[in-house]
Formats: C-alpha cells, sequence, structure tokens
C-alpha cells in the first residue's frame, strides 16, 4: 500500500504545527522523519493516524483520498502506530493486551483466548518478535513491551507502521534488536515510518530521511548522509556534534566515594562496594547499560537513598550521613535523571522552578519571607544567560521543551555555589541542538575546575565528554578507561568482564591507588 | 508544540518582565484566585444548577402544587403558577433570612426618629440576616481552610471534625474552669482552641512522616475517636459534665470567655468572623509569600522534585498538619465562644464534613474558602425563615449544596449541559482525584 500525504497543515491558534507538507511513503520502505523536539513530527503523525484534523491537504492511500475522523477509522485503512509511551495494560497477559478492543469470541460468547494466543504464537514467530502470549506486561522488559505493541499492530492488519520516538526506552542491544525486526517487517512488504531525532539510527534503518524543521519539510536525503549535514538540516545552522575540549588538567581529589554500597529497602544491594575519585577540572564518565545501579549510586551522592556502608567525602569533609540540604549546601550541584520527576515542579514557574533548592537563602529570602523580586530578577538573568526559550519567567515550566527544561535545571545548579557537578543522564530525550549546548556547558565546568560526575547510558555521551571513563555493571565498578579505550572494550565491561589484567588503571579494590585522570 | 517558533526569544521576555510588575500585588492576586477563568464559570452554572434542581424538587413535592397539576387540563396556568410561586417563594424567604429582607427596611422608616429606631433595635433587624450569614460562615470558613491548607501540600485532611472537637474541649475546658481577667480570658480560650485541634492534627502529621500511614485514614478514625471521646468527656461529672447535668452537657464558660460581638448584642456576628478572615490572609500570605509555603505547594505538586531540591517532606507533612488541625481547632473555639457557649455530645454538628465542600467549591484557595463559606452560610442562615415562611423543609439546603458539589467534581457534566468547550486544565474536580493521590 502506497501512502502520501500532499500539503498538509495544521495549526494550534498562530502556530503552525505542520506547514504544507508532502511525504510519500513507498510499501516496503523505511521512511525516517528525522527533525528536532517540536519540528511538527509527533503532529503529522497525529493528523496521519486521525488524532487530529488536517486544516488543509490530504491523505491519499494507493492514490485515494481518505479522511480519518478518528484512530478507528486509520486502523481500518491499515495504519498502526507505536506511541512513545505505551499503550499497554500492565496486569494484562500480551494475549490480553493485543485482543484488548477486538476481542475473539466463541460462539458462546466467551473470549476465545486459544485463539488470540495463536496469532500472537504466529506473529512472534514469523518476525522474530519473541514474545510469550502468556506473559504478564509489567514483567517484561521495555524492549519487550514495545515489541508487544508492534504485535497489536499487526494483529489489527497494520500495512504501515508508525514507529514513534522507538528507541528512546531502549538499551543500545535492544535498539539492535528493534532494527532487526524493522528489516523483517519491511521484507515483509508492510512500510515503516520511522520517528527519530537521532541521526546514527536514522542512517542505520532508513531507506529515505525526510527532515522536519518548524513544521516544513526542509529536505529529503538518502541513508548515506553524513551526521553533519542531517544535523546541519534539522538544526537549520552548522552544529559540532562533539564539542571540542583540551585535555583536562586534573587538580586536588574532591569527590571521594570509597567502598560505597546501596541496598534497597527490600534488602537488594544495587551499589555493591562502589569506588572512585572524582579530581578538581576532570570530568569522570560512569558508563554502563541503564539499570545497573547508576540511579541509586547518584542517589546516594545525593543523600536520596540511605547508604549501606561506605563513605562519601567532598574536599575531606565526611558527607555520608549528610541530608540532601546539607550535601547541597556542601557544594554538590545536581543534575537529576528524571528532570521531570526529581529536577522541576512542573506547575511551578520557571522562575519558582530556578530557585527550587536555592529559596530559603539570601538574596531569595529574608526570614521566612520570601523575596519576590530577586527571584524575578534572579529568573530573568538565568533565562538569558541560558538562552532558555519561554514566553515569560511566569510560564509553567512543564509547558516548556525538554531541551529548554533541562536548561532550567543546569541553571539553577550552576548558579549555586558549587565543586562537584553531578549530572546523571544530562542530555536523555534532547534534541541536537541542545545537547551540543549542555556538553558545552559541562565542559566548561570543567574547566572552571569542578569536578564532573557524569552518569550516562549513551556511550557517544561518555565518549564525548569524559576524562576518564568507569563502568558500572550489576552495581560494581568493573573498571577504569583512559578516553582512548575501544568501545568494543567498553562493551565487555559494561556486559560484566572484569579487569584482568592489570592495565593502566589499577581495580577498584585498591581504591586509594588511583591516579588522578586516565591520560 | 514548537517552543521556538513560538516564543519571542530570552530577550523579549526579559523586557516584558521589566515592563510589568514582577509579581503580583496582593488585589491582583485576590482576584486571581476567584476569577479561575473557566473554572468560575463552572462554579457559577453549577449554583444556577443546584438552584433550578432545588426549585424543582420543591415544587413538586408541595402538596398544593400537586394538587393544581392534578387539576392540569382544566387550569394549566394555574398548576404553572402555582409551581413557580413555591420554588420562588421559598428562595425569596431564604434571601430575606440570609441576606436582606425588605419588611425590615420599611419598619426603620416608619420609626419616628433615627435614634428611636436604633434603640429599639429596627437598624440591628435590618441587619440581622447578614449577621447570621456571617455567623454561620464561621466556622465553614475555619474549618474550609483546614481541608484546603493540607490539600495545597498534597494532603487530603478528613479530620476537620476531629480537630474541632479537640478545639471545642480545650476552648471549653479553660472557657469554665480557669478564671482570668477580661480580656486575657477570651485570647486564651482562642489560643486553647488553636492548641487542641493543632496536637490533633500533629498527631496525624506524625504517623504519616514517622510510619506512613496514610492521613485519610487516620484522619477518618481519629474522628470517630474523638466523638467518642467527648461523649466521655461529657458523662462524668468528675471530667467535664457540669454539675447536676442529667445530660451529657458541659457547664456554661464565664462571660469573660465569650468572643465579643462586633456590632452590638442584637447581632450575633462576633470576633469569630474576624478570625476566619485573618486566617485566610494568613493562609494566603503563608503560601505565597514565604519559604514555609514554598515548600508545601513544591511538596503538593511534586514530592520527589522537593525532596531532591533539599527539602524535608516528613517535616513539612506534621507542620502543615499541625496548622490545619490549629485552624480546625479555631472553628471548633469560635462555635463554642462566639454562639454555644457550653459543649455537648453534637457541638460539632457537620461542621467536618462541610468543611469538605466548602475546601471544594472554593477549589483549595484561601479566599475560594471564604465565598463558599459565605455561600453555604448564607444557605443555612435562610433555611429557618424559609421553613417558618413556606413550609419548604431546612432540608433543602442539603439537597442545594449536595447538587453544587456534585456538579463541580464532576465539571464535564456543567460542559455538556450548557455546551461549553472544554476547557485546558483539569477543571475544578481535579481536586478531588488529585488529592487521594497525594
Amino acid at each position: 500500500m502506497e501512502l502520501e500525504l500532499k500539503g498538509i497543515t495544521k495549526r494550534f491558534g498562530s502556530l503552525v504545527a505542520n506547514d504544507r507538507i508532502d511525504l510519500s511513503v513507498a510499501p516496503g520502505q523505511v521512511h525516517a522523519l528525522l527533525g528536532e523536539n517540536g519540528a511538527g513530527k509527533t503532529t503529522l503523525m497525529n493528523v496521519l493516524y486521525g488524532l487530529l484534523q488536517p486544516d488543509e491537504g490530504e491523505i491519499l492511500l494507493d492514490n485515494k483520498a481518505v479522511r480519518f475522523g478518528s484512530p478507528k477509522d486509520a486502523i481500518a485503512a491499515g495504519i498502526g502506530m507505536v506511541h512513545q509511551h505505551f499503550m499497554l495494560v500492565p496486569v494484562f497477559t500480551v494475549a490480553e493486551n493485543v485482543t484488548l478492543g477486538i476481542e475473539e469470541t466463541r460462539r458462546s460468547g466467551l473470549l476465545d483466548r486459544r485463539r488470540t494466543r495463536q496469532d500472537v504464537r504466529e506473529l512472534s514467530r514469523r518476525y522474530g518478535l519473541e514474545v510469550d502470549p502468556d506473559a504478564l506486561v509489567e514483567n517484561l522488559p521495555v524492549g519487550i513491551q514495545q515489541r508487544v505493541e508492534i504485535v497489536k499492530a499487526l494483529v489489527r492488519e497494520a500495512t504501515v507502521l508508525i514507529l514513534d520516538e522507538p528507541t528512546a526506552v531502549l538499551t543500545p542491544a535492544e535498539t539492535e534488536d528493534l532494527f532487526r525486526i524493522i528489516r523483517q517487517l519491511k521484507d515483509g512488504g508492510r512500510s515503516i515510518v520511522f520517528i527519530s531525532h537521532k541521526l546514527k539510527e536514522v542512517q542505520a534503518i532508513a531507506d529515505t530521511i525526510t527532515v522536519l524543521r518548524r513544521g516544513k519539510v526542509v529536505g529529503q536525503r538518502p541513508p548515506g548522509t553524513t551526521e553533519d549535514e542531517l544535523a546541519s538540516l534539522m538544526v537549520g545552522r552548522d552544529v559540532q556534534l562533539r564539542v571540542s575540549k583540551e585535555a583536562a588538567k586534573p587538580g586536588d581529589v574532591v569527590l571521594d566515594v570509597a567502598d560505597l554500597t546501596v541496598a534497597d529497602e527490600t534488602g537488594r544491594i544495587w551499589v555493591n562496594g562502589a569506588s572512585f575519585q572524582v579530581r578538581a577540572g576532570e570530568i569522570l564518565g560512569m558508563a554502563g547499560v541503564q539499570g545497573n545501579g547508576q540511579t541509586e549510586l547518584c542517589e546516594a551522592l545525593m543523600g536520596l537513598r540511605p547508604t549501606a556502608s561506605g563513605q562519601v567525602t567532598l574536599n575531606g569533609r565526611d558527607l555520608t550521613q549528610a541530608t540532601p540540604r546539607q550535601r547541597l549546601h556542601a557544594g554538590v550541584a545536581y543534575v537529576p535523571e528524571d528532570r521531570q520527576e526529581d529536577g522541576l515542579v512542573g506547575e511551578f514557574s520557571v522562575a519558582d522552578n530556578m530557585v527550587l533548592d536555592t529559596y530559603d537563602r539570601p538574596p531569595y529570602a529574608s526570614g521566612i519571607k520570601l523575596n519576590l523580586d530577586a527571584i524575578a530578577s534572579n529568573a530573568a538573568e538565568r533565562v538569558k544567560e541560558f538562552d532558555v526559550r519561554t514566553t515569560s519567567v511566569d510560564a509553567p515550566v512543564a509547558t516548556l521543551s525538554g531541551g529548554n527544561q533541562q536548561k532550567v535545571i543546569l541553571a539553577r545548579e550552576l548558579a549555586r555555589e558549587h565543586k562537584v557537578l553531578v549530572a546523571s543522564q544530562p542530555t536523555r530525550g534532547l534534541d541536537v541542538g541542545s545537547i551540543e549546548f549542555v556538553h558545552r556547558r559541562i565542559v566548561e565546568q570543567r574547566d572552571k575546575g569542578v569536578a564532573v560526575l557524569i552518569v550516562s547510558a549513551e556511550l557517544d555521551e561518555i565518549y564525548a565528554l569524559a576524562d576518564r571513563i568507569a563502568v558500572m555493571y550489576e552495581g560494581k565498578i568493573t573498571g577504569f578507561r583512559p578516553p582512548t579505550v575501544p568501545a568494543e572494550e567498553l562493551g565487555l565491561l559494561m556486559a560484566g568482564a572484569t579487569d584482568q589484567d592489570p592495565g593502566p588503571e589499577p581495580t577498584p579494590s585498591a581504591p586509594t591507588a588511583i591516579p588522578g585522570a586516565g591520560q | 508544540m514548537s517552543d521556538q517558533a513560538s516564543s519571542p526569544g530570552p530577550a523579549t521576555a526579559a523586557k516584558k518582565e521589566d515592563e510589568q510588575e514582577p509579581h503580583a500585588s496582593f488585589g491582583q492576586a485576590l482576584r486571581d484566585s476567584i476569577l479561575e477563568g473557566h473554572t468560575v464559570t463552572i462554579i457559577i452554572l453549577a449554583i444556577f444548577t443546584g438552584f433550578v434542581v432545588g426549585g424543582l424538587l420543591n415544587a413538586f413535592t408541595n402538596t398544593t402544587v400537586l394538587h393544581a397539576w392534578g387539576n392540569f387540563f382544566s387550569a394549566p396556568g394555574h398548576a404553572i403558577a402555582a409551581a413557580w410561586d413555591t420554588a420562588v417563594g421559598a428562595y425569596v424567604a431564604m434571601f430575606e433570612g440570609s441576606i436582606f429582607n425588605p419588611h425590615t427596611v420599611a419598619a426603620l422608616f416608619q420609626q419616628a426618629s433615627f435614634a428611636t429606631a436604633v434603640h429599639d433595635g429596627y437598624l440591628s433587624a435590618v441587619f440581622y440576616p447578614l449577621s447570621e450569614t456571617c455567623v454561620q460562615a464561621t466556622p465553614l470558613i475555619l474549618a474550609g481552610l483546614a481541608v484546603a491548607l493540607p490539600y495545597q501540600a498534597g494532603l487530603f485532611n478528613i479530620g476537620a471534625e476531629s480537630q474541632l472537637i479537640g478545639g471545642m474541649i480545650v476552648a471549653t475546658y479553660l472557657g469554665y474552669g480557669v478564671s482570668l481577667p477580661l480580656g486575657v480570658h477570651v485570647v486564651v480560650c482562642v489560643i486553647g482552641g488553636f492548641v487542641g485541634g493543632a496536637a490533633l492534627g500533629w498527631l496525624v502529621g506524625e504517623l504519616k512522616a514517622r510510619t506512613g500511614a496514610h492521613e485519610v485514614i487516620t484522619t477518618i478514625m481519629l474522628n470517630y475517636i474523638m466523638i467518642y471521646f467527648l461523649t466521655y468527656l461529657l458523662s462524668f461529672g468528675y471530667l467535664m459534665q457540669a454539675p447536676h447535668a442529667t445530660n451529657p452537657v458541659s457547664p456554661i464558660i464565664a462571660g469573660s470567655a465569650h468572643l465579643p460581638h462586633l456590632f452590638g448584642p442584637s447581632l450575633r456576628i462576633n470576633a469569630g468572623f474576624l478570625i476566619a478572615l485573618a486566617c485566610a490572609a494568613g493562609m494566603w500570605w503563608l503560601l505565597n509569600r514565604t519559604t514555609t509555603g514554598f515548600e508545601f505547594r513544591s511538596i503538593g505538586k511534586n514530592p520527589s522534585a522537593a525532596r531532591v531540591a533539599g527539602m524535608n517532606v516528613e517535616r513539612n507533612w506534621v507542620l502543615v498538619m499541625l496548622i490545619a488541625g490549629g485552624l480546625a481547632g479555631l472553628s471548633g473555639a469560635a462555635v463554642i465562644q462566639g454562639t454555644d457557649f457550653s459543649l455537648n455530645f453534637q457541638s460539632y454538628g457537620t461542621y467536618g464534613i462541610d468543611a469538605i465542600t466548602v475546601a471544594l467549591l472554593g477549589f483549595g484557595r484561601p479566599f475560594g474558602v471564604v465565598l463558599a463559606g459565605l455561600l453555604f452560610g448564607a444557605l443555612r442562615a435562610g433555611a429557618p425563615l424559609m421553613q417558618a415562611a413556606t413550609g419548604t423543609p431546612v432540608d433543602m439546603v442539603q439537597v442545594l449544596e449536595a447538587v453544587i458539589v456534585l456538579l463541580i467534581a464532576a465539571p464535564a457534566l456543567i460542559r455538556t449541559m450548557y455546551r461549553l468547550r472544554a476547557a485546558r486544565g483539569g477543571g475544578v474536580g481535579g481536586v478531588m482525584s488529585k488529592g487521594w493521590n497525594g
């Protein structure tokens, strides 16, 4: 089935989210839609899926104009969508989720569970999805949940499958699996619309790349196009994909973590005897597959989780038992992993979020009285300094894009006096332009003599920033490496290989001997 | 969608900031808190609908009206007129009982001179309905604030009832059991009322902070405990039962513990009403102008971000419940010291539950609570006259309140009825559903 969009325009008030967009997807093709957050990708797909009605333009299926009043119409026409946030019932099995809404019944009126299970198994086998129809969805890893969504679309006989930012939640290995599945679907004659802002992935999987910027198609490119060219198209100016930085000049040890063990309420150990040091003027990159204790490590460093054993010292001051506030006051700047959940109060204004951890100190407060003028002028200054795009400092921070929200957090944390910057997944979900901005600021902090700890699941980010790389696996630090280490070697460490050979860096069992910098 | 496209950029944002007043003035904030765009429309329509439903119910349960409808085909105009008269008549009586009665003005102007009119009480008769409305509204406002304040910090206080009883017990005891100089006594009793309620609020906060016990459960349970504790206290002479009394009632508090009347002895309006207004203003100031309020609101909106920002979530739970309990306690003190002057086993009335509806109708904001309290106060003040003049039972008030609150909790109903477009925000209904997740 050939899908064509002609002159699609969608306006929200004065904002033109989609401006005369033309797009055609041939059968058996992966068509990538590349663009920054807010470029109009999702709006376009919502138009295609019948969630939104276009103001102008038409949708053609095999050269016949169609109108989708609701997703029901789109599904009936053979269009399936896998949303960025999955629409699954966690306590149902895979088969139950798949059949939800189109339940097959036997003549008696009872659910025909066997039939559904067979369908799932059959599809699973044909496309190598490896989904167990009887597994409970809540027990499945994110990557498999996504496949359940794909199965849902396939059961509804989708010939055009829209994947909205499908890799945002996946580990590198899961992404590889997804690509394999996409290729199989493609070989089966289905067309895929792949929405992303990640250049590498688009290059790896797409047959055609359409780049959107501010609601307009700014170009169509073959997959062989260089990353730099795609990035400039996307952002509208030349972008540095990797910030330039000079060699680090590490100073004294600022953050010293010795034999830190962190367990949760159930007694499960998340961080197991981790030891590392971060010196002034260096960036330590903590690599590792998501879920190997990095989140818990950061939370323990901030005092948000109790420490089972071990010690955390900052400039020689023992902070192991300190409260979060004491640690903030001691000079720890913290960029949490989940900015909406832990970093911001969404309904609060930009100005209030800019003082979320300094509201009780002068000049923002005298006694218990808030000084609203100081808060407002601080916000105006920070917004300018960090180029935060917002209609006003009084706008709720939830209305800002992800990149601008992250800028608000960075602006707040870096405005405070700090000696250490702990940033967890600092660019997750951000577009190319914002990543560049955040990376530049982080390197700038290092150059000012701040000790920086970056935790990231993205190897690209680790390589771009780190002066020294540590790898975490199942709560343990499996090795330290210089940034020149090949990715294969890091991959092995991330998969649990330990340091057998005495390399340039000693094993974490002898923390006192860790040299300051990797190079 | 696209923030870049829609934003004028940081330079203009900063400039705009300079031109505008950097923060809302008191008056502006007051206006904002009253005029919450679509929310206000829904509230007004809900109140209107409540009155229409109440009127229909009244008209079609009235025997005269039903009889007239029985003769509908012979005299259709008569049936409709009878229904209209009954419905409207009840509301007119209610209005006269709660706000303004023209007859009292007429009587005032028939007096020979203004001085004698004042002396004979004709002037106070004019203001009597308004005074009654304020008297009825006082405990509702204070107890409503006791629910609204924790709501801002993400807690759902169902325990205004127990906290109010706590305040009543302490205020009553200090009122008859202690003798203090005039002026001092009343203040000590009011403070005692605050402390009595605050102690119970503190207990709830401490249980939640230390053990994680959900405040909805603990407050409901404490309501029962305090109701029976009150009966126990009033059942024994050596505790709080009045000497020689056979009923569970306390002694009458001393005159020095009475809250002073604001406009002479013939109008019941007293200093309690001023305390309620001051508490509402104080709560607004606390929430919007202090670091404590900033913490309360942060915790209410996003407790995990508040924790990461270094706020002590548990300590704030305790503090907010303590203040809320104190407000409910003041409500109890205002009833005892303002109008009742002694405690019986039913003194707590339905204030605890009404507090929740008042807080909901006032969408959790201090000035909203004041307006909601005045509305419910007016309904109650007008009800007796309505019953006396038109025979409509006072229970009609509860029907009105129930319909209003129901419609406000389900704004989609109002939107459908009046073909309003869906608002962008969650509407006031979000108050209810969100409160439970806190």
